[in-house]
């Protein structure tokens, strides 16, 4: 036989061989024993001394020509079991993946801390700063430096736990107001900062009223500040905490700490051009006002060159009013089932 | 405050839906917490006149009557009233009507007797009991017959139930709103109106001079105001049915024509008012001074009043207190049915003895609340000459001539000027001089401009106003709020940061929110007994509330876990025994003598039962010590301390587990604890084994250097070496991983514990415990032989300080 026959004839062969072959080990087998130093085509080149310097060059291209047609086909083959094989191992794989993941459970914030950092990150982008002050507080701060001297009737409005005729504990956040007033340099500024915190006022628990309750009260104080710009502020926060399309309207109302004092209503309902007045349902969320000369005396600041704004809301009540809370005292019992809702 | 508003249209020409002006009354003056219309929803209901009784025959307590009312035949009705007789003028609810609450009536039969409707009390009609006539408490309403009624008359526009009544919500700065008159000023300035105001023509046509009968004497600081007429030969009866239905309508109940014309006038004019019968004088001298020690008063609702000596007013009548002055009367000298000669006392006393006695009798009442916020100062008189020409009308009696003064105080004129610019400026609004003048007009406020700034002489109705932004007050809401446009303030530029320790506390809570604990939020005040519970400083003294207002809630809290614990407990009781939770906030440490605690922010976890849940992969852990010191360990590694944090085991905090607490140090500084709620506390509690912790966050901010640097990661392997050593039981693992770390070698980077073990295959009284040792150069790859020399001095180390077995 001539060696271009044996090649054809391997070539036939082996072909055979790597189309029957099912299993990427066998196919490599082939591999060796077709195309290794031992293999039959090393074999019919290695033969190639003997023949004619004519013929050399041709068997020589063909023994090539056949091995390179080999080496594909069992590149191809390769690759053919390889998919087939990955395929079997991924269907054996198959996992049911509707089955509950591992559990991880962070927990969560108080609403109430929830809806005060909501306000601090609003307010710290306005330019604000968040001032504290003691919960225990001096009357001095609480009351007096907030015009509300003692036997002022309005503080019959804020039932007192007191510690001492002096001391008390806090039944607003505004004595952080004074605190910080009597402490800015007015000269580096305008003085514009909120006040969240813990307040406390002598009453019964009940679904409505809490003897400990939350505050977050705002102040702005500088040479031009007008009630216009304390209804785009308070606007401003209605809308954060209720939505864009929420309205805001103010009522005459009275707090010692300011004049003019305002009670702020926020539309419960969406509002826009085509709504009419009275399909609007107000609910009152919090107060406000221009902050009285005297407020500002008391703290060192000439009424005349300085004057500014000051609001407080209530986080528990806007809560409630936010998720549907019906009972105040939700909020301190901490429920986990109630709790972990608020996420 | 209740404002009628039939009232209110004999003031003021008022039309159109009420509602509408309680909504600008709202956006303009006060809140308007309510508008009702007491009549609304029934229907029928008339007056009728009782033309005969006639016993029923099979019922001892009712009766049959025929009534007219006011149609061609009479009406039959059977009814139990106790009081009904022949010839009344009563209130008939016909077949078909409705009355309170929607009942309806209909006509049926009693005992077999047709009756074709019914005859009502008041309270059959929705009057509150505080309002309706004491006399009628038992059986129907009679109308007097000079009431003016006829049969066949719609009984609830009688009775006023027509009217609309707002519920008003005064705020103190505006109490001229709690009379008819400062209402009807308000109104009017809103509607642009002037009010029509009651006015007075007195006949002092009595037998003597009412200063020849009576003296009285004040002093100018405690009544600025006192003044005295006296009316004589008067009859106490009923108030005819104007009067009274006007008093209901507001809120008051009808006694008789003195006390509800006192009533009237203190509703009209704001002005607080009271009768004396001057037969139960013990003298005709009227004095007004403070209480002295041990002096007693039965006041008009039969208590007797211990008085405050030197703080309580009283009225006397020489040497003994007649009423507590401003508050209320006394039942020693009170109008009765028999009164003929009548002491009428108007005045103005000083509002804080006013407010402090109102407070400590706890006896609010419609004069002490008046006082208290002050009331018109110019209007004493008129109300005065008001109420007694009434008496004499509807007591057929007669004034005496003239009044008999103790204290007349002047007060000087308040006028205060504002400007233009001052205006504009505060309010951001361009308003002119002529809007501006409108206003004040609408308000009559007498106005002089010059200049464009405003001088306003304050009328002595508004007391409330005084300085500028008053009037700035006044301003805006009479311009509307509405039309103030919405901007935001224009500032110098400031910075909004949060500080340090806001940041960090921020982090700190959405760290272990992270980790799995919901952030509680619990009470500041607790019992003496719980607010001295866990606390990390035993120095401190506890901060009490002067007058608790109930034993729950006596102190401030001086740890964070007590309340956590109420908390735990608070879930367990609901049966939800996996707990999980943080606490950041304040605890109060009072030191030393100091009035006022010291705060300082804390945070504090508290664990129990399965720490997350169990799922088809594999059951939740029982929460355990070492849960508890894997969060705070987690926690801490957060903070950048100078010195190393280490826990040692601890007995000092008595409400804890002598030996399942640590007490965690940075350094040498304890910053808090962790461990197990002591057994007898959790049983207190109501709780199972719950873990805690409580750390000192102030320490931890001041304790951290907060400048972490870079360490070079290696480019070398590292190689690791494992150890398992037996030891004896009572070996703490720090002492052992101390050892392996002083005899580790430069490149000893990492130890871990990875077993524990004691049990079946370890000797009694011994554990075992496995750790992987980790070795790393930045420098070089290391050597086997550097690996194991360094390893093998631990192992000796290890075998000859503590005799450890290696396994």
């Amino acid at each position: 036989m001539s060696l271009q026959d044996r090649l054809n004839e391997l070539k036939a062969t082996v072909l055979t061989q790597i189309n029957d072959t099912k299993h990427l080990d066998l196919l490599n087998e082939i591999r060796v024993n077709t195309l290794g130093k031992k293999g039959p085509i090393t074999e019919v080149l290695r033969g190639m001394k003997d023949l004619s310097a004519e013929e050399r060059p041709v068997i020589g291209a063909f023994a090539n020509e056949i091995r390179d047609l080999l080496k594909d086909a069992l590149e191809v083959k390769k690759a053919e079991l390889e998919t087939l094989a990955l395929n079997a191992q991924l269907a054996a794989e198959q996992i049911d993946v509707s089955l509950p993941g591992a559990n991880f459970e962070p927990g969560h914030a108080h609403v109430i801390q929830q809806i005060i950092e909501q306000l601090e990150d609003q307010f710290l982008g306005m330019g604000y700063q968040i001032a504290e002050g003691p919960e225990v507080e001096e009357d001095k701060y609480n009351f007096e430096m907030m015009n509300l001297p003692k036997d002022h009737p309005a503080r019959d409005m804020q039932d007192t736990f007191y510690i001492t005729p002096e001391i008390l504990m806090r039944t607003q956040t505004s004595p952080v107001q004074a605190r910080t007033m009597e402490k800015h340099d007015f000269t580096q500024g305008a003085l514009k900062m909120i006040s969240p915190g813990r307040v406390y006022r002598r009453d019964t628990d009940d679904a409505t009223h809490s003897h400990q309750f939350h505050q977050v009260e705002g102040l702005v104080i500088d040479k031009h500040i007008t009630m216009a710009d304390l209804k785009g502020t308070l606007l401003k926060v209605a809308q954060e905490l209720f939505g864009e399309k929420h309205q805001i309207r103010l009522r005459p109302s009275y707090f010692p700490f300011t004049e003019p004092s305002v009670e702020v209503d926020v539309s419960w309902n969406d509002v826009d051009e085509n709504t009419k007045p009275e399909d609007i349902e107000w609910i009152e969320v919090l107060g406000a006002g221009m902050v009285h000369p005297n407020v500002l005396k008391m703290a060192g600041v000439d009424p005349e060159v300085y004057g500014g704004f000051a609001f407080g809301l209530g986080p528990d009540r806007f809560a409630m009013l936010k998720y549907g809370v019906d009972d105040i005292r939700n909020f301190y019992l901490n429920d986990v089932r109630f709790l972990s809702q608020f996420k | 405050m209740k404002v009628s508003l039939n009232w209110l249209k004999e003031y003021l020409e008022i039309t159109g839906d009420p509602n509408v002006l309680a909504e600008r009354i709202a956006r303009t003056s006060v809140e308007v917490e309510d508008v009702t219309q007491p009549g609304a929803g029934m229907s029928g209901v008339v007056v009728a006149k009782v033309m005969s009784v006639k016993p029923h025959p099979d019922s001892d307590h009712m009766v049959i009557t025929q009534v007219d009312a006011g149609e061609d035949d009479l009406i039959q009705i059977v009814t139990g009233a106790p009081n009904v007789a022949e010839g009344q003028l009563v209130i008939l609810a016909k077949h078909n009507s409705r009355i309170a609450n929607g009942q309806k009536i209909k006509k049926g039969k009693l005992r077999g007797v047709a009756s074709n409707g019914m005859l009502c009390a008041l309270q059959e009609l929705g009057f509150d009991e505080k309002v309706s006539p004491k006399d009628f408490e038992d059986g129907i309403w009679v109308f007097n017959e000079n009431d003016g009624v006829k049969p066949g008359d719609d009984a609830l526009v009688a009775l006023g139930m027509d009217d609309f009544i707002f519920e008003m919500g005064i705020t103190p700065n505006r109490a001229d709103m709690l009379s008819m008159n400062g209402t009807a000023w308000e109104v009017g300035a809103m509607l642009n109106q002037t009010p029509t105001l009651p006015t007075v023509q007195l006949v002092e046509n009595g037998s003597k001079a009412t200063s020849e009968l009576i003296s009285a004497t004040a002093d100018e600081q405690l009544a600025p105001k006192y003044k005295v007429r006296m009316i004589e030969n008067v009859t106490v009866q009923d108030s005819p049915l104007w009067l009274q239905r006007k008093l209901w309508n507001v809120g008051m109940r009808p006694i008789n024509n003195i006390v509800d014309i006192t009533n009237y006038a203190l509703m009209t004019f704001g002005q607080p008012m009271h009768a004396f019968d001057y037969d139960k004088l013990t003298t005709k001298q009227l004095g007004v001074r403070l209480a002295t020690a041990g002096e007693t008063l039965v006041t008009l609702d039969g208590e007797q009043r211990d008085l405050r000596a030197d703080q309580d007013i009283v009225i006397t009548d020489g040497a003994t207190p007649i009423m507590l002055a401003g508050v209320m009367g006394g039942q020693s000298t009170e109008i009765d049915a028999n009164s003929t000669t009548i002491v009428l006392e108007a005045a103005n006393f000083n509002p804080r003895n006013i407010r402090s006695s109102a407070r400590r009798h706890d006896l609010h009442s419609e004069a002490s609340q008046r006082f208290e916020r002050g009331i018109d100062w110019n209007a004493t008189e008129q109300a005065l000459d008001f109420a007694a020409q009434l008496i004499a009308e509807l007591g057929n009696g007669q004034v005496q001539p003239g009044v008999v003064v103790a204290t007349d105080t002047a007060q000087a004129k308040v006028e205060v000027a504002v400007t233009l610019s001052r205006i504009n400026h505060v309010l951001g609004l361009n308003l002119t001089v002529a809007d501006i003048t409108t206003i004040f007009a609408q308000l009559q406020f007498p106005t002089q401009v010059a200049d464009e700034t405003f001088t306003v002489t304050i009328p002595s109705r508004r007391w409330d106003i005084s300085i500028p932004a008053d009037l700035i007050e006044e301003i805006a809401r009479m311009y509307g709020y509405d039309n103030i446009p919405a901007t935001l303030p224009v500032t110098t530029a400031t910075v909004g940061k949060l500080t340090y320790k806001q940041q960090v506390i921020r982090k700190s809570r959405h760290f272990l929110e992270s980790l799995g604990l919901n952030q509680a939020i619990s009470y500041g005040l607790t019992t003496d007994e719980k607010a001295q519970m866990f606390t990390l400083d035993a120095t401190a003294n506890i901060t009490k509330l002067d007058y608790p207002m109930t034993q729950e809630r006596t102190a401030t809290r001086m740890s964070l876990v007590t309340g956590l614990l109420d908390d735990v407990a608070y879930n367990v009781a609901r049966k939800q025994q996996d707990v999980a939770l943080y606490e950041q906030g304040r605890v109060f440490y009072r030191f030393g003598d100091a009035v006022r605690p010291t705060e300082v922010e804390h945070i504090a976890g508290a664990i129990a039962g399965k720490f997350g849940r169990d799922t088809w992969q594999g059951k939740a852990k029982e929460v355990d010590f070492y849960t508890a010191k894997g969060l705070v360990a987690a926690y801490l590694n957060q903070f950048d301390f100078v010195a190393p944090i280490s826990y040692q085991p601890s007995a000092e905090f008595k409400e804890m587990h002598p030996g399942r607490t640590a007490a965690i140090f940075v350094g040498e500084q304890v910053v808090g604890f962790v461990g197990q709620v002591h057994p007898t506390i959790a049983k207190a509690f109501k709780i199972k084994a719950t873990y805690v912790f409580e750390l000192d966050l102030q320490l931890l901010l001041d304790l951290a250097k907060n400048d972490r640097g870079y360490e070079a990661i290696s480019k070398f392997p590292g190689m690791s070496r494992d150890i398992a050593i037996l030891v004896d039981e009572n070996v703490a693992y720090t002492q052992i991983a101390e050892i392996i770390r002083e005899n580790g070698g430069q490149h000893l980077v990492d130890i871990d514990l990875f077993d524990v073990y004691q049990g079946s295959n370890v000797a009694e009284g011994k554990k075992s415990l496995a750790f992987t040792l980790t070795y790393q150069d930045v420098n070089k790859t290391l050597v086997e032989e550097e690996v194991n020399s360094a390893f093998t001095d631990v192992v000796t180390a290890l075998e000859e300080q503590l005799t450890a077995e290696i396994r």
